[in-house]
Formats: structure tokens, sequence, C-alpha cells
């Protein structure tokens, strides 16, 4: 009986402890946004998360997109090429890249590159009492930690998308034409006929979502440390970031497949 | 009489540990804060001392009690309210809390450039000035890692003063540093007190050393306060909470009446 009874009691908690911990998450992103229309902006702050989230992602992403691309186009050769229409080639790693991967691996790169990142730099500005120190002098925190990075990643992560989808698809190019040796006119025409503005606008209304997603959970997670049961010290920072991460990725794949479901 | 500043109304707090475990902290704790006077708040550790002033903060509510600010109840308060009462203090962290990312001129520079209006070579100027005071200069460019323990309780004291606050919170300003280090320290704080007449609280289990820097010693144990106004006063408490806490941070005391008993 004794056990049974524990066994209600530690659920009860932990619905508990997850719904206080989706409700702080909830308000988090309230008062985050709220901080976005506070002044004075911090244009400065902006420009050098959005260099640390942008511009220091090129590299990973650059690489990610043209293997990514070079392996779509091997790939997708040869499963056409059996019903002799590599001149689909183009279109078929143009479209895979524009809908789907583009959007969610620059995301899930994103994700472990800045998003990790950004969690850990909250989490022990956190436990050093840096964020207590900013509420102290009157200064609100979310204008001035959350803000800019939030905004830098709305706008760093649909145009590392949309340099994704470029890089790949020439990434496709080299596979399917210079190595495979399709038709370089088919590839770009089919490309041409088979992409449409839909499929653009898709890739980008996801990479917007996704950096949303990241922003939020990563930065949440950091920003709330103390909240969270992953108990103390550096211990607990990097707990949180693993967990942020971990959400964030899983996060970004359930959205993709409910916006695929939704928009295409 | 005049209107105290800082006001503890039976305030209870309590934590709860990972394990369930109920931890009671503070227990109806009273006791009120002049202005421009010094009150130090001494008690070992775990009393609760740090809790005291996070409470007045408004960065922990209490489980039930009132803490008056200038008569106005901080547990109640809304988030604009509390920014209010706030930019009327000054704080140093225990562990100074600097941001860590940013100099030191960058750190004293932040409640100045977020706060005021100023320009930047006012700005500029004042925090050149205040690292003056403070001895740090040659050091602005540096980060807080870079520093030792009494640069960077200086720093937090030299950032915490920007704004001219009206109270001032110290947790623990001494803890770390070598006697002639807490002595220097102390002898700054005397002396800026001096200058700009702000309330202090410090928050220290370094009791003996500030005894007269103080103008009020409260001593919290186990979740209770009691107060004094003096250093013979405690030292002569027959309290013997009291006098074990005196004999254990200051050694035993030779007390002659206590012959004639």
């Amino acid at each position: 009986m004794q056990i049974v009874l524990k066994q209600i009691e530690n659920l009860g908690k932990a619905t508990l402890y997850h719904i206080t911990d989706l409700g702080g998450m909830g308000l988090f992103l309230l008062y985050s946004i709220r901080g976005i229309f506070k002044r004075p902006f911090r244009f400065a702050a902006f420009l050098k998360e959005l260099k640390f989230i942008g511009a220091h992602s090129f590299v990973v992403i650059f690489f990610t997109a043209a293997f990514t691309g070079m392996v779509l186009g091997v790939q997708g050769y040869y499963t056409l090429s059996k019903f002799g229409s590599e001149g689909l080639l183009g279109s078929a790693v143009a479209l895979t890249l524009i809908r789907e991967l583009g959007p969610v691996l620059t995301g899930l790169m994103v994700t472990g590159r800045a998003g990790s990142a950004m969690c850990a730099e909250l989490g022990i500005m956190r436990i050093t009492q840096q964020v207590d120190a900013l509420e102290c002098m009157s200064i609100d925190p979310y204008r001035f930690l959350i803000t800019p990075k939030f905004l830098a990643t709305l706008v760093a992560v649909p145009l590392l998308t949309l340099m994704f989808d470029v890089v790949g698809i020439f990434g496709g190019y080299l596979s399917g034409v210079k190595l495979l040796g399709v038709n370089p006119g088919a590839f770009f025409s089919g490309m041409e006929q088979s992409v449409l503005n839909k499929d653009i606008n898709l890739g980008i209304i996801k990479s917007f979502v996704f950096a949303f997603i990241i922003v939020w959970i990563c930065t949440g997670r950091g920003f709330l440390l103390l909240k969270s049961r992953s108990g103390f010290g550096a211990g607990s920072v990097s707990r949180v970031t693993t967990q942020a991460v971990v959400l964030s990725s899983i996060t970004i794949l359930i959205w993709d497949y409910l916006l695929t479901a939704m928009l295409l | 009489m005049i209107e105290p500043i800082i006001q503890f109304v039976d305030v209870h707090k309590s934590f709860e540990s990972t394990n369930g475990a109920v931890q009671k902290v503070l227990r109806g704790i009273n006791f009120s804060i002049r202005p421009g006077m010094t009150t130090v708040i001494g008690g070992a550790s775990g009393q609760g001392k740090s809790v005291a002033i996070k409470l007045i903060l408004g960065l922990m509510k209490p489980d039930s009690g009132k803490i008056l600010v200038e008569g106005k109840d901080v547990t109640v308060m809304g988030s604009r309210e509390l920014n209010e009462i706030r930019s009327s203090f000054g704080v140093v962290f225990q562990g100074v809390a600097p941001f860590d990312s940013m100099t030191v001129f960058e750190n004293v520079a932040l409640p100045l450039e977020e706060k005021t209006k100023l320009s930047k070579q006012e700005i500029r100027n004042r925090v050149m000035e205040s690292l003056e005071q403070f001895g740090l200069v040659g050091h602005e460019d540096k980060f807080p890692a870079q520093l030792s323990g009494g640069m960077l309780k200086r720093v937090g004291l030299a950032r915490a003063l920007q704004l001219q606050p009206k109270i001032m919170l110290f947790d623990e300003p001494t803890t770390g540093l070598d006697p002639a280090r807490s002595l220097e320290i102390y002898r700054l704080f005397y002396k800026i007190q001096k200058e700009m007449e702000y309330t202090a609280v410090i928050v220290s289990h370094d009791i003996p050393k500030i005894f007269n820097l103080a103008d009020q010693v409260v001593v919290m144990h186990e979740g209770k306060a009691k107060v004094f106004n003096s250093s013979e006063e405690i030292q002569w408490s027959n309290d013997p909470v009291i006098q074990d806490f005196v004999q254990m941070t200051m050694g035993h005391i030779y007390q002659s009446r206590m012959e004639n008993e």
C-alpha cells in the first residue's frame, strides 16, 4: 500500500513539475517578446550575436550543405537511372533541399553550434548571479540578454537556410553532373520547371519556425536553470545544455513533419 | 522617531531540498534599519543571512511576513514597482557577480549606460574617476577572471556605487580576502559612506572585525534575529547562543566581572 501511495505521489509531483516547467517556458517567451519592444535597443549586442550565430556558423553550414548535396546527387542518380530518368536529378536534389533538408539540417546544426552555447552562457550567468545583478540594477534581463539572441537567431537561421540550399544544389551539381555525367542543361532546366514559389516559401516558413524553436528552448532552458530539476553548479549547466539541445532537435523534427503535412 | 528605511516584520522562509525535506531558515525575523546607519547582519553559515538580502531586493519571496522598504512592502510588489525600488539600491553580491564577458571598464560603466542619458565622454570621465578612487586604474581593460579577489570586490563596489544609491547591500564583502585586504575594504566602506551618506547593510560572518563600522548588529541564529546596538552589548550578552557565537568567532573573551559573580 505504501509503495502504491508513493508511486502516486511521485506521479503527481512529476506532473506538477512539468506543468510548472511548461508554464515557466510560456512566461519566459512572453517576457522575451515584451523585451524586444523595450528601449533602448542594444544594437551592438545584436550585431555581436548575429556574427556569432550567423557568420561563425558559415563554415559548418557550408560543409554540411556541400556534402549533403553531393550525397543526394549520387543517391538520386543511382535511383533515377534505374528508371532512365537521370534528367530529373536536378529537380529531385533541389526539391529535397529546399523543402526538407535545408531548413531541418540548418536548424539542427545551429542548435548544436549556437543553441548549446547560448544555453550554457545564460546558465552560467544565472548560477553566478549575473542575472540577479542585472535585476538589482533594475535592468530588464530579457531586454538585455535575450532580445539580441532572439532577433539574431530569427535573422540568421533563414539566411543560413538559403545558403544551405544554394550550396547543397551546387554539391548535387558537382557529383551528379561533373562526376556522374548527367546533362547540365537537363539538371538546371528540370529544376527551374519543378521548383515553385510554394516550395521556397515552405522552406522559408520552416526556417523561421525552427529559428524560433531553437532560440526559445535554448535561451529558456539556460535562463530558467535554477527553476529546473537539474541540480546545482557546473553539472547543472552541462545537464541543462544537453537537455536544451535534445529538446530543441526533437521539437524541430516534430514541427518539420507538422508543417509539411499542413502546408504541402 | 525616524522612520525605518528597511523593516522586517515576522518574516518566515523555508526551502525544500531535492529529497523533499523542508528546511526552515527564517522563523519570524523582526528588525528595522534606520536611514544612514550601518547594520551588520551576522551569524554562522546557513542561518539565512544572504536570504535576508535577497528578500530585501525582492529576488525571493518569503513564505509569510512583510519586508518594508521606505514603508512599502516589497513582497507584494509588481515588477515595475520593484524596479523602481531597486534603483535606489546598490548591491555587491557574495561573488561580486561581475559580468564576466565584459571588461572592468564596461562593468562599471554599465549602470550609467543603461540608466542615465550621459554622453559617452561623460560616462568615460565618471568611470575613470571612480576607477581611480578604487585604485583600479590600469586594470580597466582586464576581464574579471584576470583580477585578484580584492580587486574584484572593488570593481563590484565601484559598479554598485555608480548611480549613487540610497541603500547599499553587501553580501560577505570580505570573504576570501586576507586580513590586510579585508581591512582595506572596510576602510573604503567607511570613507565612501561618509562621502555618500548611504544606508549600509553588510552581511558578514566576520562580525568582530566590523564591530567598529556598525551602528547595529543583527545576529541570526536558528531562524531568529537578535538586535544589538553596540559591540559591547553583544560581547557582554548573557544569552548563551550569543556567547557561543562571540567565542566561536573571536575566541574566548576574558570578562573581569565574571570573577566577582
